[in-house]
C-alpha cells in the first residue's frame, strides 16, 4: 500500500468494555483533503472508535497509521501533538474563564515561566480571522452562545495545526446559518488538505458537505462509499441492516374536540417565549418546529409551570388552570418529557421501579405509607405495555439503551393518567429502530384521546406522525399549519420569520 | 484471554472491597495481639458505644443521600446532651444546675432535647432548601451556633462552666441498664438503636418521603420535574436527622454520666465515617440503613479494639482519616467513567 494514500488508516479496531464488544474490527481510511462523514445508530461505535484515535480509550487490539506510520496514542495529549485534534459532542469547556484561557490550556505560551497572553491573543486572534469568527478573544466563554461556543473549540483544534479533525455531531445546536459557517471553514481546512472525519446523525449535510461516507453498525464496519452515490435511503439502509421502508407507523388517531388552549402566553424571564396562541385537540399530535433558540422548550416548560408566565392563559376544557409548578401540572393531567434525558429525564442510578412510580407516588400512598403491591404492579405496566427491553424491573436505568429509558420515561408519565403529554425530543439519541416503536406509542396515545404536543429537530419526524404543526420563530408563534399543507422548506421559512 | 480477564476480575474485586479487607484485617489483628478482646462483655460494650453513634449516623445519611453532609450533628447532640442532663441532675445533689426543679418525668427531658434538635435541624434545611446554600456552610455555621449556646447555657459565672453530672437513678437506669437473657446482658442502648433503625428503614423504603428523599438526592432536576416538592422534602429530612441528633443527645449524656461544652465534639465526623465507610455515597442518591448500621460498628470495633491493645491515641486519629480517604477512594471509583 502506497504511503501517501490514506492520511489516517485505522485497521481491525477492537474494544472491549464490560458485557459489551464496542468495537468489533472496526475500520476507518481517511484520504487527504477530504470530509469523511462517519455514520451509524446510537450504539454503533462511532464515538468509541474516534475515542480510540483520540487516546481517549485504549483500543484492546488493532493498528493506527498516520501518513503511513504506525501509531499508538495513551492520552489526547499525544494525539494532539502528532496532528489529530477532536471537537467533542459536550463541549468541555472552562465556562469562567476567557476564550483565550480555553483554546491554549494545558499548553500556555510562557515567556520566562510567565504565562505569555500577549503571544496568546495574538495567535488566538489569527486563527479566528483565519476562519471569519467575530469575537472577541478576552470575553468569558460561558458568555457566548454555544454556537459560538462550538466555533471556539474548531478555533482551538485548528491552532493545533491538527491534520485530522474530528467533528463529533457539530451542527446539533446550530442554526441552518451557522451550518453554513461551519461548512464554510470545513471547506477552508480541507483546501488545506486537512482530513475531516465528521460525525453526524443528518443525512442532508451529510450528503451535501462529505466526500466519502463510512457506515458502523454494532461497532463493526458495515461499509465506505463515496458521498455522490449514496441517498439517504442507502444510507439508512446500511445502517439499519435492512430495507425500513416504513420509518413511521401508519397514522390512525382522530383528532376530536379542542382539550388545551393556550392564549398569549408570554413567559416571565425572557427572552422566552412571547404571546404564543394555540389549541390542542384530544386525540391530535401537535407538532412544534423551530430553529434552535426558537424557544420551543420553554414553550412546554411555561405550560407545565416549571418556568413562569406573565401574561396569558392556558385553558384545560374550558377552565384556566394555574400550573405553579410541576406538581400542579401533574394534578391539572399534564405530563412533561424532557429533552435531556440524563439530565432532567431518569434517575440514573435507581431501578426501572423507581424511575416508573417516581411522579405518582400520592398513588400508592395512605398516609405517606407506600404500598409495594400497586407499585410493582404499576412497574410491571410500564415494562410490559410500553415493550421495556430489560432483564428485570430491579435493573438500573442507566444499563438500558436509550430507547428502553425513554419508554420507561414515557411509561412514567402515563401512569399519572394525563390529558395532555408534552413531549420534548421524545426521540433524541434513540437508534433508528426503537424510533419506530417510539412513534407507535405516541399515536397509540393520540388513539386514546390524550392530546400530545411534540417538540422536534428533527423535520422528517414532525411530518410524519403529526396532525398539525407550530412553527416556533425567536419566542414567537410564526405559524400552525396542518402537515399536508406543510414540508421542510415551508417550515424553514416559517422558522426564519421572527429571525 | 478468560485468564486475564479472571485476573482482571479478581484485581477490581479486591479493589473494591479493600475497605472491609483492611477493616478486616485490622479487627484480626487486635485478637492476634490480645485475644482477650473477644469476649462477650467488650461486644455489648462496644455495641452499646456504638448505638449513640449509631443514631446520629442514621441522621446524617439521610442528609448525605440528599448530597449534603452535616458538620453540626456532633455539637447540636452536644447541646441537647448538655440541656437533658440539666434537667435530670438528682434532687439529692446539692450543686445542681437547677436547684428547685424537682424530679421531671424522664419524658420531658427526652421532649426538650428532640426539640432542641429539631429546631436546629430546620435551620439547616431551611438554609439549604430555601436559601440554596451548600449543606457544608450552613452546618458549618449552626455547628458554631449550637456551641456557643452550648457554652453560654453551661456557663455559671462566677464559677465558669461546670461538668453536668449526678444524674437522676432513674434517667441513668435508663440509659445504662440492660435485659439479661440467659447469661448475657444486652444493654437498653442497643434496642434503642434498633427501634430507631426500624423507624428509618420504615421512613426510607416504604414511605414516599423515603422515594422522594432518593429522587432528590439522586437527580434533583428530574425530581422537580417529576412533582416531588423539593423544599417540603429536604426540610423534613433535615428535621428528622435534627430529631435523632436529640434523642443521640439524651442518651449520650447518659451513658457517658456526664455533659461538657465538650460533649459530642468531633461526633459528626464519625458519623459522617460510618455513612461513607457503609456505602452512603457522598455523590448522593445512594445508601442503605443496614449499611449505614455495619459502618458505625465497624469503626466502633476499630476503634475499641485500638484502644483495647493500647495504640497511641493520636496514632489512632490518623488510622482513622485514613480509613476515611481510602473509603471515599473506593466509592468515587465506581461512579468514574472506566476507560
Amino acid at each position: 500500500m502506497s504511503d501517501n494514500k490514506y492520511l489516517l488508516e485505522m485497521i481491525d479496531i477492537c474494544k472491549q468494555f464490560p458485557g459489551v464488544k464496542a468495537l468489533d474490527n472496526a475500520q476507518l481510511k481517511l484520504r487527504p483533503g477530504t470530509v469523511h462523514a462517519l455514520m451509524g445508530e446510537n450504539g454503533a461505535g462511532k464515538s468509541t472508535l474516534m475515542k480510540c484515535l483520540f487516546g481517549v480509550y485504549i483500543e484492546d487490539g488493532g493498528e493506527i497509521f498516520i501518513e503511513g506510520k504506525k501509531v499508538h496514542f495513551d492520552n489526547p495529549r499525544q494525539a494532539l501533538d502528532n496532528g489529530v485534534a477532536m471537537v467533542h459532542q459536550e463541549l468541555n469547556q472552562v465556562l469562567k474563564r476567557d476564550i483565550m484561557d480555553n483554546i491554549w490550556l494545558g499548553r500556555y505560551p510562557k515567556n520566562m515561566g510567565i504565562v505569555d497572553q500577549k503571544t496568546m491573543f495574538d495567535e488566538t486572534k489569527k486563527v479566528f480571522d483565519e476562519l471569519d469568527i467575530d469575537v472577541n478573544p478576552k470575553m468569558k466563554i460561558g458568555r457566548l452562545s454555544v454556537s459560538q461556543r462550538q466555533m471556539v473549540e474548531i478555533a482551538k483544534a485548528v491552532s493545533y495545526n491538527a491534520k485530522i479533525l474530528v467533528l463529533d455531531e457539530p451542527t446539533s445546536s446550530l442554526t441552518q446559518e451557522e451550518v453554513e459557517h461551519l461548512f464554510k471553514i470545513i471547506n477552508k481546512l480541507r483546501d488545506k488538505g486537512c482530513g475531516i472525519i465528521y460525525i453526524s446523525h443528518k443525512m442532508e449535510e451529510i450528503l451535501q458537505i462529505s466526500d466519502e461516507v463510512t457506515v458502523m453498525r454494532d461497532g463493526k464496519w458495515v461499509g465506505t462509499k463515496p458521498a455522490s452515490e449514496l441517498t439517504t435511503d442507502k444510507i439508512i439502509q446500511m445502517m439499519v441492516g435492512r430495507d425500513l421502508t416504513n420509518r413511521f407507523p401508519p397514522k390512525t388517531n382522530k383528532p376530536g374536540e379542542v382539550i388545551l388552549e393556550v392564549k398569549n402566553l408570554t413567559a416571565t424571564y425572557q427572552p422566552s417565549i412571547q404571546d404564543v396562541s394555540l389549541e390542542l385537540k384530544a386525540g391530535e399530535i401537535l407538532g412544534v418546529a423551530g430553529l434552535v433558540g426558537s424557544r420551543r422548550t420553554e414553550l412546554l416548560e411555561t405550560i407545565f409551570g416549571i418556568a413562569h408566565h406573565s401574561q396569558g392563559e392556558i385553558i384545560l376544557h374550558g377552565k384556566p388552570v394555574n400550573n405553579k409548578d410541576s406538581r400542579y401540572a401533574i394534578k391539572n393531567g399534564f405530563a412533561l418529557l424532557t429533552e435531556e434525558r440524563r439530565a432532567t429525564g431518569i434517575f440514573g442510578g435507581m431501578s426501572i421501579k423507581f424511575n416508573s412510580i417516581i411522579a405518582n407516588l400520592n398513588h400508592y400512598a395512605k398516609a405517606g405509607v407506600l404500598n409495594d403491591k400497586k407499585m410493582d404492579g404499576d412497574t410491571q405496566w410500564v415494562i410490559d405495555s410500553m415493550n421495556v427491553k430489560t432483564p428485570s424491573a430491579k435493573t438500573q436505568i442507566k444499563s438500558l439503551s436509550g430507547g428502553n429509558q425513554q419508554k420507561v420515561i414515557i411509561g412514567r408519565w402515563l401512569l399519572t393518567d394525563p390529558e395532555v403529554l408534552l413531549l420534548d425530543e421524545p426521540t433524541r439519541g434513540i437508534d433508528v429502530g426503537a424510533k419506530y416503536e417510539i412513534y407507535q406509542l405516541i399515536i397509540d396515545l393520540a388513539n386514546k384521546g390524550k392530546g400530545v404536543m411534540v417538540v422536534s429537530s428533527e423535520m422528517p419526524e414532525l411530518l410524519g406522525i403529526c396532525d398539525r404543526i407550530a412553527v416556533m420563530s425567536n419566542g414567537r408563534l410564526a405559524g400552525v399549519e396542518n402537515t399536508e399543507n406543510l414540508d421542510q422548506e415551508k417550515i424553514m421559512k416559517l422558522a426564519a420569520k421572527y429571525i | 484471554m478468560d485468564k486475564t480477564i479472571d485476573k482482571k476480575n479478581i484485581g477490581e474485586w479486591l479493589l473494591n472491597y479493600s475497605l472491609y479487607i483492611v477493616l478486616g484485617l485490622m479487627i484480626v489483628v487486635v485478637i492476634i495481639v490480645d485475644p482477650r478482646f473477644l469476649t462477650l462483655k467488650n461486644i455489648t460494650n462496644i455495641l452499646s458505644q456504638a448505638s449513640t453513634r449509631g443514631i446520629l449516623a442514621l441522621g446524617v445519611a439521610g442528609l448525605i443521600v440528599l448530597q449534603g453532609t452535616d458538620l453540626s450533628a456532633g455539637r447540636i447532640l452536644g447541646v441537647t446532651a448538655i440541656v437533658s442532663a440539666s434537667l435530670l441532675q438528682s434532687t439529692t445533689y446539692a450543686s445542681r444546675m437547677y436547684p428547685d426543679l424537682p424530679a421531671l418525668p424522664l419524658i420531658v427531658p427526652m421532649v426538650v432535647a428532640v426539640i432542641i434538635g429539631a429546631v436546629f435541624g430546620l435551620i439547616n434545611g431551611f438554609g439549604v432548601a430555601k436559601l440554596h446554600l451548600h449543606a457544608f456552610i450552613i452546618t458549618l455555621g449552626t455547628q458554631l451556633i449550637a456551641y456557643g449556646v452550648s457554652c453560654i447555657y453551661i456557663d455559671r459565672p462566677p464559677l465558669g462552666a461546670q461538668p453536668i453530672a449526678n444524674f437522676d437513678e432513674r434517667y441513668t437506669k435508663f440509659v445504662t441498664g440492660s435485659i439479661k437473657f440467659g447469661s448475657v446482658q444486652i444493654p437498653y442502648l442497643i434496642f434503642y438503636l434498633a427501634i430507631v433503625a426500624v423507624v428509618m428503614w420504615f421512613i426510607w423504603n416504604k414511605t414516599t418521603l423515603g422515594k422522594n428523599m432518593f429522587a432528590i438526592g439522586g437527580n434533583p432536576e428530574a425530581a422537580a420535574v417529576s412533582g416531588v416538592n423539593i423544599v417540603k422534602n429536604i426540610m423534613i429530612i433535615f428535621l428528622i436527622s435534627g430529631i435523632l441528633y436529640g434523642l443521640a443527645g439524651f442518651l449520650e449524656a447518659g451513658r457517658v454520666g456526664s455533659a461538657t461544652s465538650n460533649t459530642g465534639i468531633n461526633y459528626e465526623l464519625d458519623a459522617i465515617s460510618a455513612c461513607v465507610v457503609g456505602g452512603v455515597s457522598f455523590s448522593g442518591g445512594v445508601g442503605t440503613i443496614p449499611g449505614v448500621l455495619i459502618g458505625t460498628v465497624i469503626l466502633q470495633f476499630i476503634n475499641y479494639g485500638l484502644n483495647f491493645i493500647g495504640v497511641n491515641a493520636y496514632l489512632q486519629y490518623i488510622i482513622k482519616g485514613l480509613i476515611i480517604i481510602l473509603a471515599v477512594s473506593i466509592d468515587v471509583r465506581k461512579y468514574i467513567a472506566k476507560k
